[in-house]
């Protein structure tokens, strides 16, 4: 399956094979602002078989969320067909409204607050910031 | 030590140097309280209560009163616009005019911190469900600060609720600062202390029988089982009884004891141990009123 390259936009690579669209949910970007690809279970050298998210003429994607559902992705930025930018993923401090609460004795069932967590050990633990509960 | 207008959510939002700093303040009141019965004059404390309290609520207006300053408030939601639908938000907004300091205790977990994100006033944590009771854990420090004159180096035994309750898992928090700590988690495997609270543990052992635990703790921690926690009162029946402290178990404990208990007790300790040297938990309220009188008068300024 041949799937073009881009020339202006971000790349996500070596998401873990069946969490593309996941990620892309995740992502949470106007998807009618360019163009999407979620390509599934390609052959990999390093993973065996991973997913690709290509979003041509995105710039501003708050990828840090992505983090917490693959920190082994690989984000690549691409101007003018060249790479400009590689970064890898790290499991972000602090989450807003990405995870949600599930203690029913915590404030976020009764009050209109963000779900907020944060990290809490290098394991990938996250702790809600109103009553400690993990997610 | 300047805590002029700071929020009392959680126990580690106080320092160790400024928690010893208010227990300094604390011993100087006990000792002449006529020296601060004007440090608040013309200040006005707000009791939030949107769930029962005797003795944080009263021992709150009692600082307060004992201070000089004067006390508005409620003691239940249904007298408050929660009734009526108002978030804790607006209500906290509106208090912030009329106060200039506030005390909260409510059921959800997290309505402090809540609370304290839409206050210009210094807001205190009386109790968020079955999270954290900071000033309970200045009193309960206090109490064993004052009589044993240390709080390094000591066996810590917390026995019943260790999973709802509040009272427990802020003393841990607060406790495992202090050097050479060493906590014995005493609790049936569903009321367990929960993972967070765990983390903040260097020194900790986990068991189910409170008479083998006895001998060498210098301080046991009795609780309550939290019956309002409980979604399922099949449970609660089932695990309310599963620790009660007699004169007979303390045969074996150290002299030198303490037994303290956040109160309100239900059947946890018996009646026969009420007179025992060893016995805290009544003279322990005295000290949460002192407690609270250095608490208010830091965080107004007035220390």
């Amino acid at each position: 399956m041949e799937i073009t390259s881009i020339s202006n936009g971000i790349i996500i690579d070596h998401i873990r094979a069946g969490s593309g669209l996941k990620v892309l949910d995740y992502l949470n970007i106007d998807t009618e602002r360019g163009s999407v690809a979620v390509v599934m279970n390609v052959r990999s050298s390093k993973h065996g078989k991973k997913d690709i998210i290509k979003l041509e003429n995105y710039e501003n994607v708050d990828v840090n969320v992505l983090g917490l559902v693959d920190h082994n992705a690989t984000v690549i930025y691409i101007k003018d067909e060249k790479i400009v930018k590689k970064i890898k993923l790290t499991l972000p401090e602090k989450v807003t409204n990405v995870l949600k609460c599930k203690n029913p004795r915590c404030i976020t069932s009764s009050e209109t607050v963000p779900h907020v967590f944060h990290l809490a050990d290098k394991a990938g633990k996250y702790r809600c910031e109103y009553c400690d509960s993990a997610p | 030590m300047n805590l002029q207008g700071k929020h009392l959510i959680a126990p580690h939002d106080l320092t160790m140097a400024e928690t010893d700093g208010l227990f300094a303040l604390a011993e100087k009141i006990i000792a002449a309280p006529e020296d601060y019965a004007d440090v608040c004059r013309g200040k006005l404390l707000a009791t939030l209560f949107y769930e029962p309290s005797t003795r944080t609520r009263l021992s709150f207006e009692a600082a307060m009163l004992r201070l000089g300053g004067r006390v508005i408030g409620f003691s239940e939601p249904q007298s408050s616009s929660a009734a009526k639908g108002e978030s804790l938000a607006d209500t906290i907004r509106s208090i912030a005019c009329y106060a200039d300091i506030a005390v909260m205790r409510h059921p959800k977990e997290g309505a402090a911190f809540v609370a304290a994100q839409n206050s210009e006033i210094p807001l205190i944590n009386a109790g968020d469900g079955g999270h954290f009771h900071p000033t309970q854990t200045l009193t309960d420090l206090l109490t064993i600060r004052h009589e044993k004159r240390r709080l390094d180096g000591l066996t810590v035994g917390l026995c019943g609720d260790l999973k709802f309750g509040r009272t427990v898992h802020s003393l841990i928090c607060a406790f495992a600062r202090y050097t050479g700590v060493k906590f014995v988690l005493i609790s049936p495997d569903e009321l367990r202390v929960p993972e967070y609270v765990c983390a903040e543990m260097h020194d900790y052992s986990e068991v189910r029988d409170l008479a083998d635990a006895l001998p060498e703790l210098d301080v046991l921690y009795m609780t309550r089982v939290q019956r309002e926690r409980f979604f399922n009162e099949e449970d609660y029946i089932r695990l309310k009884d599963s620790y009660i402290l007699d004169a007979a178990k303390l045969k074996n404990a150290k002299s030198d004891l303490m037994i303290l208990h956040p109160l309100p007790r239900v059947n946890e300790i018996a009646t026969d141990v009420d007179d025992d040297p060893r016995a805290f938990y009544f003279r322990q309220m005295k000290f949460g009123m002192y407690v609270r009188m250095a608490l208010l008068a830091a965080l107004l300024g007035k220390a």
